[in-house]
């Protein structure tokens, strides 16, 4: 069944979005930077190599244990040019408010963006404010783009993954995607669960200053851990395999999974970062996470191989071997 | 992770699987018949571990991929009504029907909001009194006591903007079915976790006897799984065609009573139609007389043309256990996760949709 319509699923950031992109955004917009399909852009102006990124946010509820829109949205886009080496500098901020939101709620969302930006050390520099009539959005969106320096010895890039590369996580998956389901939905459960929402851009800073062997860096948002190793397979054109019982998964986290019959590894996570990167550094690098707040969980979850290109190979906890495949559609709860 | 670690123990497994490669003689043919098993399976590689001679059948154990394609057709001329909103599982959305998809239809903007449970949906009935609220009633046993509930809860609560469009399905006779059909050579099912939760591993001793075929009721991890396979060979093996429980920390032999007798005020059994298997006797369930004021089909009339099925598709096939996704010549050709011509390439149990996800 073809579509003629936007469906949720192009939003999902699994494959229908993929496929959108590839199939409606990439012929229009065709050049250099957007074939890469990265976090964000990298260029040259001026004998300086700057990355370039933006992102939108539409979260539903717009406050969660653990964050709000606010802070995701400068997260988000410092994680995006983090997830390319680079240091991010500025950030723009665009508002699109729907008419009679709640005057307390916008300013609670400005003030945790001033506290986010000013964690992550970025300045927010331009922005716009958009009201719109009631019902022509939800509440709010926002819209962060922002710049950061890489510097010139870095090259990081979806697309730089070679084989023997270990693949590394920094810590547990499916807080944020699990934290958001739960409480879109009303669910309650009796342990808390909690969002990962954090800025990535200290934990590389220091992964970068310990290692040049870094090849690949990308922050498992929609779509999860399985989406994004996919990306990496597909655009560095290796195979890669992954060991389940290496997976970090919150015990609770992982009971809310399995009550609703999710798959952790598809749901997203906002204060994580995966890296490919040369085995000898490996360790090094693991050694350099634990010290940093957001990367005191970090494990080696895997390799890259040479072999399947573009597949995701899982070895399971009783040993057997599966495919690890994109998501397809949002992550939904089964009926039995 | 107590309770879930142990039955992921990987030398527990390992044990398992030794036993049962010590016990496998000959080719044996073994079907689970729910969904929730079937990606089980897929998810922790149970088949790259059983030897050769093991065959793993997915018989029709998800709720969405059984739902006929007139039934889909059904829910998707109710979306169209005016003032309606039709609340459903999740993947329910994603079906085709003759032409279109519950899906496509939200996008042209019909008001379909997906739940996560019938009380959800009552709760929308409350809050929109001017619009006519239907939860499309699909699933097995084990979600049908709760919507007796939602039902029975609207009726004592006098919510008159809420009804159920009954789509349910009951597992035992289509066990019977697949097999009186004479088409299928399976030597043992496992059974149903969570559906003998509600109904008690009893309800197959019927198929068991008759048929001659061992029944093993499972529980949803690798060791469970496992555990299952060994008992059933052991079963084969012996010559023996009994009803077991692997899943005793969960099910019991003569179900929850409290549900069945929910089960048994508000719904009573009807024939229904099934995908692939045609219409079985006494498979469905449609509200008793009592509670039939909340069927929206005395409301509205949702007749609808005879389906018409994508040519080509096995879906039917699939379910019957007769072919694999792997026959199907629309398989990872244009039927995919998202652009899907059948339901079991839809659904997060459906089994086209397990070979996709898992299979190399």
């Amino acid at each position: 069944m073809k579509h003629d319509r936007i469906l949720l699923d192009h939003g999902s950031g699994g494959r229908a979005s993929h496929e959108l992109i590839a199939s409606l955004f990439l012929p229009q917009f065709d050049n250099e930077f957007l074939r890469e399909m990265n976090d964000s852009a990298v260029m040259t102006i001026g004998g300086t190599k700057l990355a370039f990124s933006t992102d939108s946010y539409v979260v539903d509820p717009i406050f969660f244990p653990g964050g709000d829109i606010g802070s995701l949205a400068i997260h988000g886009t410092v994680n995006d040019l983090a997830m390319r080496g680079a240091r991010p500098l500025y950030l723009s901020v665009g508002f699109i408010i729907e008419e009679g939101f709640s005057m307390a709620d916008l300013k609670a969302i400005a003030g945790s963006m001033k506290n986010a930006a000013a964690e992550a050390g970025v300045v927010i520099a331009t922005g716009d404010t958009k009201v719109v009539p009631k019902g022509a959005t939800d509440k709010v969106f926002i819209n962060t783009a922002g710049i950061g320096i890489i510097d010139p010895d870095v090259n990081i890039s979806g697309q730089n993954a070679r084989p023997g590369d270990k693949i590394i996580l920094s810590g547990t998956i499916a807080d944020h995607g699990i934290t958001i389901l739960t409480c879109r939905e009303g669910l309650q459960f009796d342990a808390p669960l909690k969002s990962d929402s954090s800025p990535l851009n200290t934990l590389v800073a220091e992964m970068l200053a310990a290692s040049r062997k870094i090849n690949v860096l990308r922050d498992p948002t929609r779509g999860g851990l399985g989406t994004s190793l996919n990306e990496i397979a597909g655009q560095s054109r290796v195979g890669i395999r992954v060991h389940e019982e290496t997976i970090p998964v919150r015990p609770e986290v992982q009971a809310a999974c399995e009550l609703l019959g999710i798959d952790p590894l598809y749901l997203a996570n906002e204060g994580k970062l995966i890296a490919c990167a040369a085995a000898q550094d490996a360790g090094k690098l693991i050694d350099i996470m634990h010290k940093n707040p957001y990367g005191q969980g970090a494990c080696i979850i895997g390799e890259v191989i040479s072999d399947h290109p573009g597949k995701v190979f899982m070895k399971t906890i009783i040993g057997g071997n599966r495919i690890v495949d994109m998501l397809t559609g949002e992550p939904l709860p089964r009926i039995c | 992770m107590k309770h879930l670690d142990e039955y992921r123990d990987p030398h527990l497994a390992g044990k398992l699987i030794d036993k049962i490669k010590a016990l496998s003689h000959r080719p044996v043919r073994l079907m689970e018949v729910c969904g929730t098993h079937t990606v089980s399976i897929f998810r922790s590689g149970i088949r790259s571990l059983l030897p050769p001679s093991i065959t793993l059948l997915s018989g029709p154990g998800c709720p969405v991929c059984v739902t006929a394609t007139e039934e889909i057709d059904k829910f998707i001329k109710l979306g169209q009504q005016k003032d309606t909103i039709v609340a459903t599982f999740g993947d329910l959305v994603r079906v085709p029907g003759s032409s279109s998809s519950l899906q496509k239809e939200r996008a042209d903007g019909a008001d379909i909001r997906v739940v996560y449970s019938t009380f959800d949906a009552l709760d929308i009935a409350r809050r929109n009194p001017s619009r006519t609220v239907v939860f499309l009633a699909v699933g097995f046993e084990t979600t049908a006591p709760t919507i007796a509930a939602a039902v029975k809860e609207a009726k004592k609560e006098g919510i008159n903007n809420f009804y159920i469009l009954p789509a349910h399905k009951i597992i035992p006779p289509a066990m019977e079915a697949l097999l009186a059909g004479g088409e299928l050579a399976i030597d043992g099912f496992i059974c149903p976790g969570h559906v003998s939760v509600i109904i008690g591993a009893d309800a197959y001793r019927p198929v068991a006897d008759k048929y001659h075929i061992p029944c093993v009721v499972a529980g949803f991890e690798p060791v469970d799984i496992l555990q299952t396979i060994y008992m059933l060979l052991s079963q084969i093996e012996e010559g023996k065609a009994i009803v077991e429980i692997q899943y005793r920390r969960a099910v019991n032999f003569t179900g929850n009573e409290k549900a069945l007798a929910l089960l048994s005020e508000v719904f009573e059994t009807c024939d229904a139609p099934w995908r692939g298997l045609g219409t079985i006797p006494d498979s469905g369930l449609r509200l008793r007389n009592n509670y039939r004021a909340l069927d929206i089909e005395t409301r509205f009339d949702l007749t609808v043309p005879k389906a018409q099925d994508h040519p080509g598709c096995s879906c039917g096939d699939i379910l019957r256990g007769v072919k694999t996704p792997l026959d199907c010549v629309l398989y990872r050709q244009v039927c995919t996760p998202s652009n899907p011509y059948g339901p079991c390439m839809v659904s997060t149990e459906g089994t086209c949709a397990a070979y996709y996800k898992y299979h190399d």
